[in-house]
């Protein structure tokens, strides 16, 4: 579709001009490559903000000369994937993001194509999820939350993202592990974790689960108890168990991730992989993920294609429990 | 007194010459972008996310907030003069402001609309100062019932709009509902009406609904009309801009809007678009000139919504920058540019990033200044738009509108659902079906149905919770008084005009 720099400059004001070559900045390396990159969300989102980071840091670096986004959003990535698997076939210099949630989004919406069909390049980056309740509430641990859970599932409404995403997916997991049927569950979902927030801080929910980020503010202003997260070791500067610590045998990461295009050569996947790699261990890159709170969960190549599939297993089974696949 | 201080603080922020200068460049491309339809500020934004990259925050915030602030106002620009809103929340200000363009008054129109923005966008951000902590422990108490509740209000209040023949409009709304369940069904993540395409699994923007249904609809009825009728070119009547009757009508209107826009829009789902609706039937029940609603257009249809909109703008600042909440898609991508700076928004910001946060509310106050410098003068230019002979006229709204439906997501989906509703506002003209009640349906509807299910599965299925909440329970009994007052009104006044005939009999 077509190129956002290109589209702003020809349709709005001249001022977004001036922005537009203020982000190119001179060519460093002659040698450095161009890459795409193609984001299957609209502009702003986590998929969209991974894509842009990954250029700044790898124009920064001097890895790449520039590279061009393309933003063809919709349905949890489901209506740009089968556009990436189709026009972008065989090109070695371009790159989409994708994750979790699309994931999700193929299984539930009955998408046609699927991640087997693109090539698994890298595991980048993943934002562990927070178990959270509003201060005034009687729930102390993660252990107090899942014995009221046990004893009746519809007194315990449970806010968080859309339904059948990473935050309904980890309730329905820590629901499985604990006994609890999932279809019993009362999850109460809103457009995204901040809108969820309001109803935790209006105590019109038991709980919340979403990504640590939406709720951080609120539990170091104490309106808001964590009572555990998803992630697979303590945090530093988290003061809460894991999951698996409490007893409920589940890890999540709504991880982010790039694919190359299907039919791509060896060579260009080796050598994209390599990009990334290199990319992923600059100081740069570690700067940028901990301004924005994602975690680094590296994984390249066949690593990362065996830990998808395995991924997909586990989603695709939950989301059939939860009623949704 | 503390607020004042830190208020002063941030004018010295925003007074140095970079951060004016990055003002006046956000207030002219928002601007820009809110006269094109499809190019809004969530979309602008982002795109311009990366110079978070370059500058300081304090810079870009400023830079963000003006083109904020500057889309709300340019939204208007074309829904007045070419009935093509640019903006969900100026759909409402196309009604009368296009009415009054085509009788002649687009000037007084344009200027109720920038003066009416200028007041309640300061009233808003005087509100963002002073009483953003008052405001969201207010907003905080609003879950799912009282939404619900505030939406039954709502919809009470759509009978403004209904138009002349309660079972068109009613029809039109219906149309309106359906449209807007097609998409994901958030509460179960299942499609509804999208016939197996992945294209409307998201829905439809709302935006390319009201550009379908006005201005391409519109068109496509000019054209079947062109030999049919006379050429219409509206000359200019009166003043260009306000007489002092306008003035006199338009003021009221501007704080009642400014009223409502403000606590709506710091709802956590509020949004821009109900004040403006609540504005507009408000308006159409306490004018005096209930005859000039619909038909040669009336002031106060303008001046009520367009102030609540700007008010409202303002009022997504209250959740976003003291919860960390975002409203609205701007206000979401406004917190990620918050996050490219690793700065949190929440609780601890105001102490945090004083300066930031005083600057960024100091500049508010100076892009609406700009703002109304800016777009005053430039009334005498835009009518002029109106004396373009109507086949070149609406062949350029054509245009217009097409290349900006693009603009949403590049999508030919949207496209072609832009024709095809295009071929339904023709026909609804055509057969004198209001338009304006479909966009309504299908704004209300997915909001009202979505806080209705959330609130029964809180409650486990206890319908109570509507009448058990004590705000909720006032909304629906403010919705109750809508709905049957003006029958008792009516009845009173039936009464009391009969009274004096049978006080003689009686005696």
């Amino acid at each position: 579709m077509l190129n956002r720099r290109r589209f702003l400059m020809s349709t709005a004001a001249a001022g977004a001009a001036g922005f537009a070559a203020l982000h190119l900045s001179p060519a460093f390396a002659q040698d450095a490559p161009q890459i795409q990159i193609f984001v299957p969300a609209a502009p702003g989102g986590g998929w969209d903000q991974t894509a842009r980071t990954m250029d700044q840091v790898l124009r920064s670096e001097k890895l790449i000369s520039g590279s061009q986004i393309t933003n063809v959003g919709g349905a949890g990535g489901t209506v740009g994937l089968p556009q990436f698997i189709s026009q972008w076939n065989g090109k070695g210099n371009s790159l989409m993001v994708g994750g979790m949630v699309m994931v999700g989004a193929i299984i539930a919406n009955k998408s046609a194509n699927n991640l087997t069909e693109v090539t698994p390049i890298a595991r980048l980056t993943g934002e562990f999820e927070a178990l959270v309740v509003p201060a005034a509430s009687p729930f102390k641990t993660a252990a107090d939350f899942v014995a009221a859970l046990k004893a009746d599932p519809t007194k315990v409404p449970v806010a968080g993202g859309s339904a059948g995403g990473s935050d309904h997916i980890l309730f329905g997991l820590i629901a499985k592990t604990a006994g609890v049927p999932a279809n019993e569950l009362s999850y109460v979902p809103f457009a995204g974790g901040g809108e969820a927030l309001s109803a935790l801080l209006g105590n019109q929910v038991a709980a919340g689960i979403s990504g640590f980020g939406e709720f951080s503010e609120q539990v170091k202003a104490g309106a808001l108890r964590l009572l555990a997260i998803s992630a697979e070791k303590r945090q530093e500067g988290i003061d809460a168990p894991t999951l698996k610590e409490v007893g409920i045998d589940v890890e999540l990461f709504n991880w982010r991730g790039v694919f190359a295009p299907p039919g791509v050569s060896d060579a260009d996947k080796a050598a994209m992989i390599t990009l990334v790699e290199t990319m992923a261990k600059s100081d740069a890159w570690a700067t940028e993920c901990k301004n924005r709170n994602w975690t680094q969960i590296l994984l390249t190549g066949d690593d990362y294609a065996k830990f998808l599939a395995e991924d997909t297993t586990r989603i695709e089974a939950i989301l059939k429990d939860l009623g949704l696949a | 007194m503390e607020t004042l201080g830190h208020l002063a603080n941030g004018f010295s922020v925003a007074f140095t010459p970079v951060n004016l200068m990055w003002c006046l460049l956000g207030t002219t491309l928002g601007t820009a972008i809110g006269v094109l339809p499809g190019l809004g500020p969530a979309l602008t934004i982002a795109l311009l996310l990366p110079i978070t990259y370059q500058v300081a925050p304090e810079a870009s915030f400023i830079l963000f907030a003006g083109i904020y602030y500057g889309a709300m106002y340019g939204g208007s620009t074309t829904s007045i003069l070419l009935n093509t809103p640019g903006e969900s929340a100026t759909i409402v200000t196309a009604l009368e402001g296009n009415r009054m363009a085509r009788s002649g008054r687009g000037g007084a129109a344009l200027a109720t609309s920038a003066i009416g923005s200028f007041v309640a966008g300061t009233l808003g951000t005087v509100g963002v100062a002073f009483l953003a902590p008052v405001v969201v422990k207010f907003a905080l108490s609003f879950g799912p019932a009282e939404y619900f509740s505030l939406m039954v209000l709502a919809f009470i209040t759509v009978s403004a709009v209904l138009g002349s023949s309660s079972v068109r409009g009613l029809t039109s709304l219906f149309v309106g509902f359906v449209i807007g369940m097609i998409g994901v069904d958030l509460q179960t993540g299942q499609p509804r009406f999208t016939f197996g395409m992945s294209q409307l699994l998201d829905g439809v923007d709302v935006i390319v609904v009201a550009v379908g249904l006005f201005a391409v609809g519109e068109t496509f009825y000019m054209a079947s009309r062109r030999y049919a009728g006379k050429d219409e070119i509206v000359p200019l009547r009166g003043s260009l801009y306000m007489t002092a009757a306008e003035w006199a009508r338009s003021w009221k209107a501007w704080l009642r809007g400014a009223l409502l826009g403000f606590p709506i829009g710091a709802l956590p789902a509020g949004g821009a678009e109900i004040p403006t609706f609540l504005s507009y039937a408000i308006e159409k029940k306490l004018s005096k000139h209930k005859e000039e609603f619909g038909t040669v257009g009336a002031i106060e249809g303008v001046a009520g919504p367009e102030a609540a909109n700007n008010a409202s703008a303002a009022g997504v600042l209250v959740p976003m920058l003291t919860l960390g909440l975002p409203t609205s898609a701007t206000a979401a991508i406004m917190l990620s540019a918050f996050q490219s700076y690793g700065i949190n928004p929440g609780p601890m910001l105001f102490m945090t990033q004083a300066n930031l946060v005083w600057g960024l509310i100091a500049s508010l106050f100076i892009a609406n200044v700009i703002l109304v410098i800016l777009n005053l003068p430039l009334i005498g230019l835009w009518v002029r738009l109106l004396k373009i002979p109507a086949p070149q006229l609406y062949a350029g709204i054509l245009v217009f509108a097409t290349v900006g439906t693009y603009g949403i997501s590049q999508s030919p989906t949207d496209l072609v659902i832009l024709y095809l509703l295009g071929g339904a506002g023709f026909l609804m003209r055509r057969f004198d079906f209001p338009t304006a009640p479909v966009i309504i349906g299908m704004i209300l509807w997915p909001l009202a149905e979505t806080q209705f299910r959330r609130a029964m599965t809180i409650s486990n299925g206890d319908w109570s919770v509507f009448y058990k909440h004590p705000l909720s329970l006032t909304l629906l009994t403010l919705a109750f008084i809508g709905l049957i007052g003006p029958h008792i009104w009516a009845y009173v006044e039936h009464r009391r005009r009969r009274g004096p005939e049978h006080v003689p009999g009686d005696a």
